[in-house]
């Protein structure tokens, strides 16, 4: 049983990235590269993950976590934007992401430490 | 040539991000879950910007993608420390099958 | 006064980082900047200003980054091997060890350097007794000594030179 589920998120999650390698994505933006645009969808993919973690996590924590996670990788998505569309700025929005992202993980760890983990 | 360098350096960081938020799917309690992310998540975005530095050389973007690694560094592990220990206070309890929880010990 | 002028330096090598241009219209901008800087916040970052004149201390920092990154690409082979191995084979716990380490400093650097090592995690610091709380994906031994010599050892080696 426990072989079966992970075969079959093997196959799914290799599905998603053989859609998103060929290239079969309309996308709203004018991509030069065609490596970028592909690493762009990845990163989408990742935090999809997160975002499932956010709908199906049993506690405040989790939720906290996946959060958190998800607020690194928006840097990620800074650095990588800046290449293609030829904005440098966009690198300054990921430093001040960062450090504010660690700043509101900070505060909501310490409102979670007071509390019982369904509230 | 030091475009494609960078380019690989980005490949490379994906795939650590990728296998970091396949962890907090599929491993079965927090802690596990903050401890395996945190760790991939950290070293795929710092080669991510690794590579940006390596693609633009040193102009003001390359630079300032060092100084954002640095900060990296020394902020995530501390965000993911105040959730575990958040987490601990709130009562979260370990997976069944681990096998020993001194924190809860000695707390008592 | 040697408080402010080590924070005055951190603050201009910081302005430097972020505008990567040297005329002299920024630089003037980023000297007023960290005089302000420097002279509101001095006391709540520096302790002892006088570790910082020991040239050692820096050689045996740059001996410690590539023994800390080598050890982290290694943490995450590590974590993404485990992953994907359709039995998960972890073997997790919650376990204490102990650290010789005093200041604050070398205790965060230490925190951080064991959640970025493969298979820790700092979950909780007691600083009066110097105990460290570790989440260990694949715990090997419960005993303090026994775990102290596995986890500890490495970094706190380096880092006593660094900080202490």
């Amino acid at each position: 049983m426990k072989r079966l589920r992970w075969f079959l998120g093997l196959v799914i999650i290799t599905g998603i990235i053989a859609v998103i390698i060929l290239d079969h994505i309309p996308s709203l933006l004018e991509w030069q590269s065609p490596f970028l645009k592909r690493a762009f969808f990845i990163l989408i993919l990742c935090a999809a993950f997160c975002l499932w973690r956010i709908l199906l996590g049993p506690t405040a924590s989790d939720r906290a976590a996946a959060l958190d996670i998800m607020g690194i990788l928006i840097v990620g998505f800074c650095a990588i934007l800046s290449i293609p569309t030829g904005r440098d700025w966009y690198i300054d929005i990921g430093i001040a992401w960062a450090l504010q992202s660690f700043i509101s993980i900070l505060a909501l760890g310490k409102y979670l430490e007071g509390r019982r983990f369904d509230e | 040539m030091n475009e494609i360098i960078g380019l690989i350096f980005i490949a490379i960081g994906l795939v650590f991000d990728f296998f970091g938020c396949l962890g907090l799917v599929r491993l079965p309690d927090i802690y596990n879950r903050l401890h395996s992310s945190i760790k991939c998540v950290t070293l795929g975005t710092s080669s991510i910007l690794l590579g940006l530095l390596l693609y633009k050389g040193f102009s003001p973007t390359g630079v300032k993608a060092l100084l954002c690694i640095i900060f990296l560094f020394l902020t995530a592990p501390v965000s993911a420390h105040v959730l575990a220990r958040s987490a601990h206070k709130s009562g979260v309890k370990l997976w069944d099958k681990s096998v020993c929880d001194k924190y809860a010990e000695d707390k008592k | 006064m040697k408080t402010k002028i080590i924070l005055f330096i951190t603050a201009f090598l910081v302005w430097i980082l972020l505008s990567w241009s040297f005329q002299p219209m920024h630089l003037i901008i980023g000297v007023i900047v960290g005089i302000l800087v420097s002279v509101t916040t001095s006391d709540m970052f520096v302790k002892e200003p006088k570790i910082f004149r020991n040239t050692k201390r820096y050689l045996w920092l740059l001996y410690y980054i590539p023994v800390f990154i080598w050890e982290c690409v290694k943490a995450n082979i590590d974590a993404a091997l485990r992953l994907v191995h359709p039995d998960l084979p972890i073997n997790p716990g919650i376990v204490k060890v102990k650290t010789t380490l005093k200041s604050d400093a070398g205790l965060v650097f230490l925190a951080n350097s064991l959640t970025l090592k493969p298979g820790t995690m700092t979950v909780d610091i007691d600083k009066e007794n110097g105990f460290l709380y570790i989440h260990w994906s694949d715990v090997k031994s419960q005993d303090i000594e026994e775990a102290t010599r596995l986890v500890v050892h490495k970094f706190e080696r380096i880092l006593k030179r660094i900080f202490e």
